[in-house]
Protein backbone atom coordinates (compact mmCIF):
# COMPACT_ATOMS: atom_id res chain seq x y z
CA UNK A 1 0.00 0.00 0.00
CA UNK A 2 2.73 2.49 0.72
CA UNK A 3 3.89 2.26 -2.75
CA UNK A 4 0.78 2.68 -3.99
CA UNK A 5 0.91 5.97 -2.16
CA UNK A 6 4.55 6.90 -2.98
CA UNK A 7 3.43 6.44 -6.75
CA UNK A 8 0.26 8.69 -6.60
CA UNK A 9 2.14 11.04 -4.92
CA UNK A 10 5.35 10.99 -7.85
CA UNK A 11 2.47 10.91 -10.18
CA UNK A 12 1.02 14.36 -8.78
CA UNK A 13 4.82 15.89 -8.31
CA UNK A 14 4.60 15.07 -12.19
CA UNK A 15 1.28 16.76 -13.02
CA UNK A 16 2.31 19.63 -10.82
CA UNK A 17 5.35 20.37 -12.85
CA UNK A 18 4.51 20.57 -15.89
CA UNK A 19 1.08 22.74 -15.07
CA UNK A 20 3.70 24.91 -13.27
CA UNK A 21 5.57 24.98 -16.72
CA UNK A 22 2.22 26.17 -18.78
CA UNK A 23 2.99 29.54 -16.83
CA UNK A 24 6.61 29.93 -17.44
CA UNK A 25 8.14 32.07 -20.15
CA UNK A 26 8.83 29.54 -23.06
CA UNK A 27 12.64 29.75 -23.69
CA UNK A 28 12.12 29.81 -27.30
CA UNK A 29 14.40 32.35 -29.16
CA UNK A 30 12.30 32.78 -32.31
CA UNK A 31 15.04 33.10 -35.31
CA UNK A 32 14.90 36.11 -37.22
CA UNK A 33 12.92 38.51 -34.89
CA UNK A 34 15.80 37.82 -32.20
CA UNK A 35 19.35 36.64 -33.31
CA UNK A 36 21.48 35.86 -30.80
CA UNK A 37 24.58 37.15 -30.34
CA UNK A 38 27.44 35.27 -31.95
CA UNK A 39 30.66 35.12 -30.12
CA UNK A 40 33.06 36.91 -31.71
CA UNK A 41 35.71 33.95 -33.23
CA UNK A 42 32.56 31.83 -34.33
CA UNK A 43 33.18 30.19 -37.78
CA UNK A 44 31.33 31.00 -41.04
CA UNK A 45 31.40 32.99 -44.03
CA UNK A 46 34.98 32.99 -45.30
CA UNK A 47 36.61 36.49 -46.20
CA UNK A 48 40.16 37.63 -47.90
CA UNK A 49 41.58 40.34 -45.96
CA UNK A 50 44.00 43.19 -47.00
CA UNK A 51 47.12 44.35 -45.29
CA UNK A 52 47.11 47.56 -43.57
CA UNK A 53 48.39 48.98 -46.67
CA UNK A 54 45.43 48.16 -48.17
CA UNK A 55 46.92 46.05 -50.56
CA UNK A 56 45.19 42.08 -51.10
CA UNK A 57 47.33 39.87 -48.42
CA UNK A 58 46.47 36.80 -50.36
CA UNK A 59 49.63 35.39 -51.92
CA UNK A 60 48.01 32.28 -53.72
CA UNK A 61 50.14 29.34 -52.14
CA UNK A 62 47.09 27.08 -52.48
CA UNK A 63 47.57 26.26 -48.79
CA UNK A 64 44.21 27.15 -48.06
CA UNK A 65 43.22 24.83 -50.33
CA UNK A 66 45.29 21.98 -50.50
CA UNK A 67 44.39 21.66 -46.31
CA UNK A 68 40.57 22.23 -47.22
CA UNK A 69 39.29 18.98 -46.47
CA UNK A 70 35.97 19.21 -49.06
CA UNK A 71 38.17 20.52 -51.35
CA UNK A 72 36.07 23.67 -52.01
CA UNK A 73 38.75 26.34 -52.58
CA UNK A 74 40.82 26.74 -55.71
CA UNK A 75 42.52 29.56 -57.28
CA UNK A 76 45.66 30.33 -59.78
CA UNK A 77 48.45 32.22 -59.00
CA UNK A 78 50.43 34.59 -60.46
CA UNK A 79 53.04 37.30 -60.12
CA UNK A 80 53.50 41.05 -60.33
CA UNK A 81 55.52 42.57 -61.90
CA UNK A 82 57.05 44.35 -58.54
CA UNK A 83 57.23 40.86 -57.16
CA UNK A 84 54.04 40.38 -55.32
CA UNK A 85 52.22 37.31 -55.86
CA UNK A 86 48.17 37.04 -55.95
CA UNK A 87 45.39 35.26 -57.00
CA UNK A 88 44.27 36.08 -60.54
CA UNK A 89 41.13 34.17 -59.45
CA UNK A 90 39.71 32.90 -56.06
CA UNK A 91 36.39 30.42 -55.75
CA UNK A 92 35.35 29.02 -52.59
CA UNK A 93 32.34 27.02 -52.92
CA UNK A 94 30.16 27.79 -50.02
CA UNK A 95 27.59 25.28 -51.05
CA UNK A 96 30.74 22.61 -49.98
CA UNK A 97 32.48 24.29 -47.15
CA UNK A 98 32.04 22.71 -43.70
CA UNK A 99 33.26 25.95 -42.03
CA UNK A 100 36.28 23.83 -40.50
CA UNK A 101 38.35 27.00 -40.33
CA UNK A 102 41.19 24.90 -41.48
CA UNK A 103 42.16 27.54 -44.20
CA UNK A 104 42.36 30.45 -42.29
CA UNK A 105 44.97 27.87 -39.80
CA UNK A 106 47.20 27.45 -42.85
CA UNK A 107 47.31 30.85 -44.21
CA UNK A 108 50.60 32.10 -43.91
CA UNK A 109 49.31 35.63 -44.24
CA UNK A 110 46.16 36.26 -42.23
CA UNK A 111 44.45 36.64 -45.81
CA UNK A 112 41.73 33.87 -45.46
CA UNK A 113 39.93 34.11 -42.31
CA UNK A 114 36.47 33.20 -41.15
CA UNK A 115 33.75 35.90 -39.77
CA UNK A 116 30.66 35.21 -37.74
CA UNK A 117 27.99 36.20 -40.87
CA UNK A 118 26.23 32.43 -41.30
CA UNK A 119 23.34 33.83 -42.81
CA UNK A 120 23.70 32.94 -46.96
CA UNK A 121 21.97 30.76 -47.60
CA UNK A 122 20.15 30.51 -51.63
CA UNK A 123 17.69 28.57 -53.28
CA UNK A 124 20.02 27.93 -56.15
CA UNK A 125 22.82 26.25 -55.16
CA UNK A 126 25.07 28.00 -57.80
CA UNK A 127 25.09 31.32 -56.00
CA UNK A 128 26.74 29.94 -53.33
CA UNK A 129 29.53 29.63 -55.24
CA UNK A 130 31.77 32.85 -54.30
CA UNK A 131 34.54 34.34 -56.90
CA UNK A 132 37.23 36.47 -55.14
CA UNK A 133 35.20 40.04 -55.73
CA UNK A 134 32.87 38.22 -53.69
CA UNK A 135 35.27 37.47 -51.03
CA UNK A 136 37.60 40.54 -51.10
CA UNK A 137 36.95 42.72 -48.15
CA UNK A 138 38.31 46.23 -47.15
CA UNK A 139 40.12 46.02 -43.93
CA UNK A 140 42.39 43.50 -42.07
CA UNK A 141 40.17 41.53 -40.29
CA UNK A 142 41.39 40.10 -37.36
CA UNK A 143 44.82 40.96 -37.47
CA UNK A 144 45.04 44.65 -38.24
CA UNK A 145 48.59 45.20 -38.21
CA UNK A 146 50.56 42.25 -40.24
CA UNK A 147 51.53 42.67 -43.58
CA UNK A 148 53.49 39.52 -44.68
CA UNK A 149 55.69 41.09 -47.49
CA UNK A 150 57.12 43.38 -44.60
CA UNK A 151 58.69 40.01 -43.09
CA UNK A 152 58.95 37.97 -46.21
CA UNK A 153 62.54 37.53 -47.69
CA UNK A 154 61.81 38.69 -50.98
CA UNK A 155 61.82 41.66 -52.91
CA UNK A 156 59.16 43.77 -53.91
CA UNK A 157 57.19 47.12 -53.43
CA UNK A 158 57.90 47.15 -49.84
CA UNK A 159 61.31 46.26 -49.36
CA UNK A 160 64.60 44.79 -51.03
CA UNK A 161 66.60 42.06 -49.44
CA UNK A 162 67.58 43.15 -46.35
CA UNK A 163 65.23 45.93 -45.09
CA UNK A 164 62.67 43.67 -44.18
CA UNK A 165 62.07 43.04 -40.03
CA UNK A 166 64.01 41.07 -38.21
CA UNK A 167 66.31 40.30 -41.22
CA UNK A 168 69.78 41.21 -41.44
CA UNK A 169 71.83 42.66 -44.68
CA UNK A 170 72.41 40.05 -47.28
CA UNK A 171 75.83 38.71 -47.78
CA UNK A 172 78.61 38.61 -50.42
CA UNK A 173 79.08 35.10 -50.48
CA UNK A 174 82.20 35.45 -52.25
CA UNK A 175 83.69 37.56 -49.40
CA UNK A 176 82.45 35.83 -46.76
CA UNK A 177 85.46 33.42 -46.75
CA UNK A 178 86.32 32.26 -42.87
CA UNK B 1 -42.33 13.15 -48.99
CA UNK B 2 -41.01 12.41 -45.62
CA UNK B 3 -38.99 9.26 -46.61
CA UNK B 4 -37.44 12.09 -48.79
CA UNK B 5 -37.09 14.72 -46.31
CA UNK B 6 -35.59 12.25 -43.50
CA UNK B 7 -32.96 11.64 -45.84
CA UNK B 8 -32.18 15.21 -46.47
CA UNK B 9 -31.95 15.52 -42.82
CA UNK B 10 -29.54 12.48 -41.91
CA UNK B 11 -27.10 13.67 -45.09
CA UNK B 12 -27.05 17.55 -43.16
CA UNK B 13 -26.37 15.61 -40.12
CA UNK B 14 -23.97 13.29 -41.33
CA UNK B 15 -22.07 16.63 -43.64
CA UNK B 16 -22.13 18.82 -39.98
CA UNK B 17 -20.96 15.83 -37.47
CA UNK B 18 -18.16 14.57 -40.47
CA UNK B 19 -16.96 18.20 -41.03
CA UNK B 20 -16.90 19.01 -37.52
CA UNK B 21 -15.16 16.06 -36.46
CA UNK B 22 -12.53 16.74 -39.36
CA UNK B 23 -12.00 20.04 -38.77
CA UNK B 24 -11.81 19.54 -34.57
CA UNK B 25 -8.88 16.71 -35.93
CA UNK B 26 -6.64 18.96 -38.00
CA UNK B 27 -6.92 21.79 -34.84
CA UNK B 28 -6.57 19.46 -32.46
CA UNK B 29 -3.26 18.42 -34.17
CA UNK B 30 -2.39 22.27 -34.24
CA UNK B 31 -3.64 22.63 -30.26
CA UNK B 32 -1.86 19.60 -29.21
CA UNK B 33 1.47 20.98 -30.66
CA UNK B 34 1.12 24.23 -29.22
CA UNK B 35 -0.40 23.07 -25.79
CA UNK B 36 2.77 20.53 -25.27
CA UNK B 37 4.79 23.10 -26.63
CA UNK B 38 3.58 25.49 -23.38
CA UNK B 39 3.93 22.12 -21.34
CA UNK B 40 7.28 21.72 -22.32
CA UNK B 41 8.45 25.39 -21.95
CA UNK B 42 8.69 25.92 -25.73
CA UNK B 43 6.60 27.93 -28.44
CA UNK B 44 4.97 25.35 -30.66
CA UNK B 45 4.47 25.92 -34.20
CA UNK B 46 3.95 29.72 -34.49
CA UNK B 47 4.81 30.62 -38.25
CA UNK B 48 2.09 29.88 -40.56
CA UNK B 49 -0.89 32.61 -39.89
CA UNK B 50 -1.59 33.72 -36.90
CA UNK B 51 -0.34 31.73 -33.65
CA UNK B 52 0.42 28.92 -36.34
CA UNK B 53 -3.34 28.74 -37.11
CA UNK B 54 -3.11 27.50 -40.78
CA UNK B 55 -0.73 25.26 -40.26
CA UNK B 56 -3.04 22.29 -40.12
CA UNK B 57 -3.34 23.41 -43.79
CA UNK B 58 0.17 23.37 -44.52
CA UNK B 59 0.39 19.88 -43.15
CA UNK B 60 -2.22 18.73 -44.97
CA UNK B 61 -0.64 20.46 -48.23
CA UNK B 62 2.34 18.67 -47.60
CA UNK B 63 0.69 15.19 -47.07
CA UNK B 64 -1.01 15.45 -50.27
CA UNK B 65 1.62 16.52 -52.30
CA UNK B 66 4.57 13.60 -50.66
CA UNK B 67 4.57 11.04 -52.91
CA UNK B 68 2.86 7.67 -52.19
CA UNK B 69 4.77 4.76 -51.70
CA UNK B 70 4.70 1.09 -50.65
CA UNK B 71 7.27 -0.79 -49.72
CA UNK B 72 8.52 -3.67 -51.82
CA UNK B 73 6.81 -7.31 -50.82
CA UNK B 74 4.88 -5.35 -48.97
CA UNK B 75 0.73 -7.02 -49.24
CA UNK B 76 -0.11 -4.10 -51.38
CA UNK B 77 -3.78 -4.63 -50.74
CA UNK B 78 -3.66 -4.65 -47.39
CA UNK B 79 -1.51 -1.68 -47.35
CA UNK B 80 -3.39 -0.04 -48.87
CA UNK B 81 -6.50 -0.50 -46.83
CA UNK B 82 -5.53 -0.52 -43.48
CA UNK B 83 -5.28 3.35 -42.78
CA UNK B 84 -8.80 3.76 -44.29
CA UNK B 85 -9.84 1.23 -41.69
CA UNK B 86 -8.47 3.17 -38.69
CA UNK B 87 -9.63 6.24 -39.87
CA UNK B 88 -13.06 5.22 -40.86
CA UNK B 89 -13.71 2.82 -37.95
CA UNK B 90 -13.20 6.20 -35.77
CA UNK B 91 -15.34 8.46 -37.63
CA UNK B 92 -18.18 5.93 -37.30
CA UNK B 93 -17.78 5.41 -33.71
CA UNK B 94 -19.62 8.90 -33.59
CA UNK B 95 -22.77 7.94 -34.98
CA UNK B 96 -23.99 6.84 -32.10
CA UNK B 97 -22.93 9.97 -29.86
CA UNK B 98 -25.79 12.40 -28.99
CA UNK B 99 -25.26 15.85 -29.51
CA UNK B 100 -28.47 17.14 -27.85
CA UNK B 101 -31.76 16.79 -27.34
CA UNK B 102 -34.44 16.30 -30.06
CA UNK B 103 -35.90 19.70 -31.28
CA UNK B 104 -38.96 20.31 -33.41
CA UNK B 105 -38.63 21.17 -37.25
CA UNK B 106 -41.51 21.58 -38.88
CA UNK B 107 -43.66 19.33 -36.83
CA UNK B 108 -41.02 16.59 -37.02
CA UNK B 109 -38.82 15.43 -33.99
CA UNK B 110 -35.66 15.40 -35.33
CA UNK B 111 -33.39 13.68 -32.82
CA UNK B 112 -29.59 15.01 -32.62
CA UNK B 113 -27.67 11.80 -32.74
CA UNK B 114 -26.74 10.24 -36.28
CA UNK B 115 -28.25 6.84 -35.17
CA UNK B 116 -29.67 5.79 -31.50
CA UNK B 117 -29.10 1.80 -32.19
CA UNK B 118 -30.70 0.66 -28.53
CA UNK B 119 -27.22 -1.20 -28.43
CA UNK B 120 -25.14 1.62 -29.32
CA UNK B 121 -22.41 0.83 -26.31
CA UNK B 122 -21.87 -2.34 -28.21
CA UNK B 123 -21.76 -0.53 -31.32
CA UNK B 124 -18.82 1.63 -30.16
CA UNK B 125 -16.95 -1.84 -28.57
CA UNK B 126 -17.03 -3.65 -31.87
CA UNK B 127 -15.92 -0.54 -33.59
CA UNK B 128 -13.04 0.30 -31.54
CA UNK B 129 -12.07 -3.59 -32.13
CA UNK B 130 -11.95 -3.46 -35.67
CA UNK B 131 -9.65 -0.27 -35.25
CA UNK B 132 -7.07 -2.36 -34.01
CA UNK B 133 -7.37 -4.51 -37.36
CA UNK B 134 -6.01 -1.44 -39.32
CA UNK B 135 -3.12 -0.96 -36.84
CA UNK B 136 -2.09 -4.64 -36.54
CA UNK B 137 -2.62 -5.46 -40.59
CA UNK B 138 -1.06 -2.15 -41.64
CA UNK B 139 1.73 -3.20 -39.53
CA UNK B 140 2.00 -7.20 -40.73
CA UNK B 141 1.48 -5.75 -44.41
CA UNK B 142 4.32 -3.43 -44.50
CA UNK B 143 7.04 -6.50 -44.82
CA UNK B 144 8.96 -4.21 -42.34
CA UNK B 145 10.50 -5.81 -38.59
CA UNK B 146 9.67 -2.59 -37.19
CA UNK B 147 6.19 -2.33 -37.95
CA UNK B 148 5.11 -5.66 -37.58
CA UNK B 149 6.51 -5.60 -33.96
CA UNK B 150 4.49 -2.44 -33.70
CA UNK B 151 1.01 -4.21 -35.27
CA UNK B 152 1.55 -7.04 -33.16
CA UNK B 153 2.08 -4.81 -29.61
CA UNK B 154 -1.34 -2.88 -30.87
CA UNK B 155 -2.97 -6.31 -30.81
CA UNK B 156 -2.12 -7.36 -27.63
CA UNK B 157 -2.29 -3.87 -25.87
CA UNK B 158 -6.10 -3.76 -27.67
CA UNK B 159 -6.85 -7.36 -25.82
CA UNK B 160 -5.88 -6.08 -22.83
CA UNK B 161 -7.83 -2.83 -22.57
CA UNK B 162 -10.92 -3.67 -24.20
CA UNK B 163 -11.60 -6.04 -21.76
CA UNK B 164 -11.00 -3.30 -18.76
CA UNK B 165 -12.78 -1.13 -20.96
CA UNK B 166 -16.20 -2.99 -21.69
CA UNK B 167 -16.43 -3.84 -17.79
CA UNK B 168 -15.56 -0.51 -16.65
CA UNK B 169 -19.13 0.81 -18.66
CA UNK B 170 -20.79 -2.48 -16.99
CA UNK B 171 -21.89 -0.52 -14.07
CA UNK B 172 -22.96 2.43 -15.68
CA UNK B 173 -25.24 0.15 -18.18
CA UNK B 174 -26.69 -1.57 -14.74
CA UNK B 175 -27.34 3.07 -13.28
CA UNK B 176 -28.66 3.66 -16.96
CA UNK B 177 -30.44 0.58 -17.31
CA UNK B 178 -29.73 1.04 -21.26
CA UNK B 179 -27.37 0.55 -23.61
CA UNK B 180 -27.95 2.95 -25.60
CA UNK B 181 -25.93 6.37 -25.38
CA UNK B 182 -29.36 8.63 -25.33
CA UNK B 183 -30.64 6.80 -22.65
CA UNK B 184 -27.07 6.87 -20.97
CA UNK B 185 -27.04 10.87 -21.49
CA UNK B 186 -30.64 11.22 -20.47
CA UNK B 187 -30.02 8.82 -17.70
CA UNK B 188 -27.74 11.77 -16.15
CA UNK B 189 -30.00 14.71 -16.50
CA UNK B 190 -29.51 15.22 -12.94
CA UNK B 191 -26.12 14.40 -11.59
CA UNK B 192 -23.61 13.13 -13.86
CA UNK B 193 -22.28 9.46 -13.65
CA UNK B 194 -18.67 10.82 -12.44
CA UNK B 195 -20.14 11.01 -9.11
CA UNK B 196 -21.83 7.75 -8.86
CA UNK B 197 -18.71 5.93 -10.21
CA UNK B 198 -15.54 7.24 -9.79
CA UNK B 199 -13.57 4.31 -9.94
CA UNK B 200 -15.16 3.32 -13.53
CA UNK B 201 -14.33 6.90 -14.63
CA UNK B 202 -10.64 6.08 -13.81
CA UNK B 203 -10.85 2.58 -15.46
CA UNK B 204 -12.10 4.38 -18.31
CA UNK B 205 -10.30 7.13 -18.39
CA UNK B 206 -6.72 4.76 -18.51
CA UNK B 207 -8.42 2.52 -20.48
CA UNK B 208 -9.58 5.10 -23.07
CA UNK B 209 -6.08 6.46 -23.50
CA UNK B 210 -4.66 2.88 -24.28
CA UNK B 211 -7.64 2.26 -27.11
CA UNK B 212 -5.74 5.90 -28.72
CA UNK B 213 -2.24 4.52 -28.49
CA UNK B 214 -1.25 7.87 -27.09
CA UNK B 215 1.82 8.57 -24.53
CA UNK B 216 1.94 6.75 -21.79
CA UNK B 217 0.81 3.82 -23.79
CA UNK B 218 1.97 4.57 -27.42
CA UNK B 219 4.02 0.87 -27.36
CA UNK B 220 2.34 0.33 -31.14
CA UNK B 221 4.66 3.49 -32.17
CA UNK B 222 6.98 3.64 -29.58
CA UNK B 223 9.68 6.06 -31.76
CA UNK B 224 12.54 5.50 -30.08
CA UNK B 225 12.37 1.88 -30.16
CA UNK B 226 10.17 1.09 -33.47
CA UNK B 227 10.83 3.80 -34.89
CA UNK B 228 6.87 4.49 -35.16
CA UNK B 229 6.20 1.16 -35.32
CA UNK B 230 2.73 0.32 -37.56
CA UNK B 231 2.91 2.99 -39.58
CA UNK B 232 6.92 3.55 -40.28
CA UNK B 233 6.72 2.64 -43.81
CA UNK B 234 3.57 4.59 -44.56
CA UNK B 235 3.86 7.95 -46.50
CA UNK B 236 1.93 11.04 -47.90
CA UNK B 237 -1.59 11.44 -46.75
CA UNK B 238 -1.88 7.50 -45.97
CA UNK B 239 0.32 8.13 -42.87
CA UNK B 240 -2.27 11.08 -42.62
CA UNK B 241 -4.97 8.84 -42.60
CA UNK B 242 -3.55 6.99 -39.51
CA UNK B 243 -2.77 10.79 -37.75
CA UNK B 244 -6.32 11.63 -38.59
CA UNK B 245 -7.76 8.17 -37.18
CA UNK B 246 -5.92 8.81 -34.52
CA UNK B 247 -6.84 12.09 -33.77
CA UNK B 248 -10.78 11.58 -34.21
CA UNK B 249 -10.49 8.95 -32.09
CA UNK B 250 -9.47 11.23 -29.34
CA UNK B 251 -12.10 13.03 -30.01
CA UNK B 252 -14.16 9.84 -29.53
CA UNK B 253 -12.97 9.16 -26.67
CA UNK B 254 -13.19 12.27 -25.44
CA UNK B 255 -17.40 12.18 -26.62
CA UNK B 256 -17.63 8.87 -24.72
CA UNK B 257 -15.89 9.89 -21.51
CA UNK B 258 -18.45 13.12 -21.40
CA UNK B 259 -21.15 10.66 -22.64
CA UNK B 260 -20.73 8.19 -20.19
CA UNK B 261 -19.40 9.91 -16.88
CA UNK B 262 -19.95 14.22 -17.97
CA UNK B 263 -23.35 14.39 -18.17
CA UNK B 264 -22.95 14.24 -22.40
CA UNK B 265 -24.58 17.61 -23.53
CA UNK B 266 -26.15 18.45 -20.37
CA UNK B 267 -24.93 21.52 -18.93
CA UNK B 268 -26.73 25.29 -17.95
CA UNK B 269 -26.69 27.99 -20.29
CA UNK B 270 -25.05 27.27 -23.15
CA UNK B 271 -26.91 25.17 -26.57
CA UNK B 272 -26.46 21.42 -25.74
CA UNK B 273 -23.68 20.83 -29.32
CA UNK B 274 -21.34 23.29 -27.41
CA UNK B 275 -21.57 21.51 -24.10
CA UNK B 276 -20.71 18.53 -25.33
CA UNK B 277 -17.41 20.34 -27.17
CA UNK B 278 -16.33 21.77 -24.39
CA UNK B 279 -16.43 18.19 -22.58
CA UNK B 280 -14.47 16.76 -25.64
CA UNK B 281 -12.07 19.63 -25.84
CA UNK B 282 -11.39 19.46 -21.69
CA UNK B 283 -10.69 15.42 -21.94
CA UNK B 284 -8.26 16.25 -25.29
CA UNK B 285 -6.65 18.99 -23.39
CA UNK B 286 -6.42 16.69 -20.15
CA UNK B 287 -4.46 13.38 -22.59
CA UNK B 288 -1.98 16.34 -24.04
CA UNK B 289 -1.28 17.19 -20.35
CA UNK B 290 -0.98 13.51 -19.50
CA UNK B 291 1.53 13.02 -23.03
CA UNK B 292 3.32 16.16 -21.56
CA UNK B 293 4.22 14.44 -18.19
CA UNK B 294 4.52 10.73 -18.59
CA UNK B 295 6.95 8.62 -19.89
CA UNK B 296 6.01 5.79 -21.84
CA UNK B 297 5.27 2.40 -20.27
CA UNK B 298 7.34 -0.68 -20.43
CA UNK B 299 5.71 -3.42 -22.82
CA UNK B 300 5.33 -5.72 -18.93
CA UNK B 301 3.96 -2.87 -16.76
CA UNK B 302 1.41 -2.19 -19.82
CA UNK B 303 0.06 -5.93 -19.15
CA UNK B 304 0.69 -6.13 -15.84
CA UNK B 305 -1.68 -2.56 -15.61
CA UNK B 306 -3.62 -3.99 -17.49
CA UNK B 307 -5.17 -7.28 -16.60
CA UNK B 308 -3.80 -7.36 -12.69
CA UNK B 309 -5.26 -3.71 -11.80
CA UNK B 310 -7.78 -2.44 -13.71
CA UNK B 311 -9.84 -5.70 -15.12
CA UNK B 312 -9.70 -6.89 -10.87
CA UNK B 313 -10.74 -3.20 -10.13
CA UNK B 314 -13.50 -3.17 -13.26
CA UNK B 315 -14.85 -6.36 -11.86
CA UNK B 316 -15.22 -5.27 -8.41
CA UNK B 317 -16.81 -2.12 -8.99
CA UNK B 318 -19.04 -4.12 -10.64
CA UNK B 319 -19.83 -6.56 -8.04
CA UNK B 320 -20.59 -3.47 -5.51
CA UNK B 321 -22.54 -1.25 -7.95
CA UNK B 322 -24.73 -4.65 -8.47
CA UNK B 323 -24.96 -5.05 -4.09
CA UNK B 324 -25.83 -1.54 -3.96
CA UNK B 325 -28.35 -1.29 -6.52
CA UNK B 326 -30.12 -4.29 -4.84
Amino acid sequence: MPSAIEAIEALATGFATTFKHLFRRPITEPYPEYKRPLPERSRARIVLTRDPDGQERCVACYLCSAVCPVSCISMQSVEREDGRRYAAWFRINFARCIYCGLCEEACPTAAIQLTPDFEHCERDILKMVAEKDDLLVDHCGKDTAYNFYKYAGVSTDVGDKGTHVKEDKPVNVKSNMP
Amino acid sequence: MTVLLGFLVLFAKLAVVLGVLLFLAAYLVWVERRFLGRLQVRLGPNRVGLFGLLQPLADAIKLITKEDTVPAEADRFIFLLAPAVVAVTALLMFAVVPFGPDITLGGHAIPMVISDINIGLLFVFALSSLGIYGVALGGWASNSKFSLLGGIRGAAQMISYELALGLSLVPIVMLARSFSLVDIVNAQSRIPFIVAQPVSFVIFLLSAMAESKRIPFDLPEAENELGAGFHTEYSGMRFGLFFIGEYVHMQVLGALIAVFFLGGWHGPFLPPAVWLLIKIILVALVMIWVRGTLPRLRYDQLMALGWKVLVPAALVNILVTGVLLV
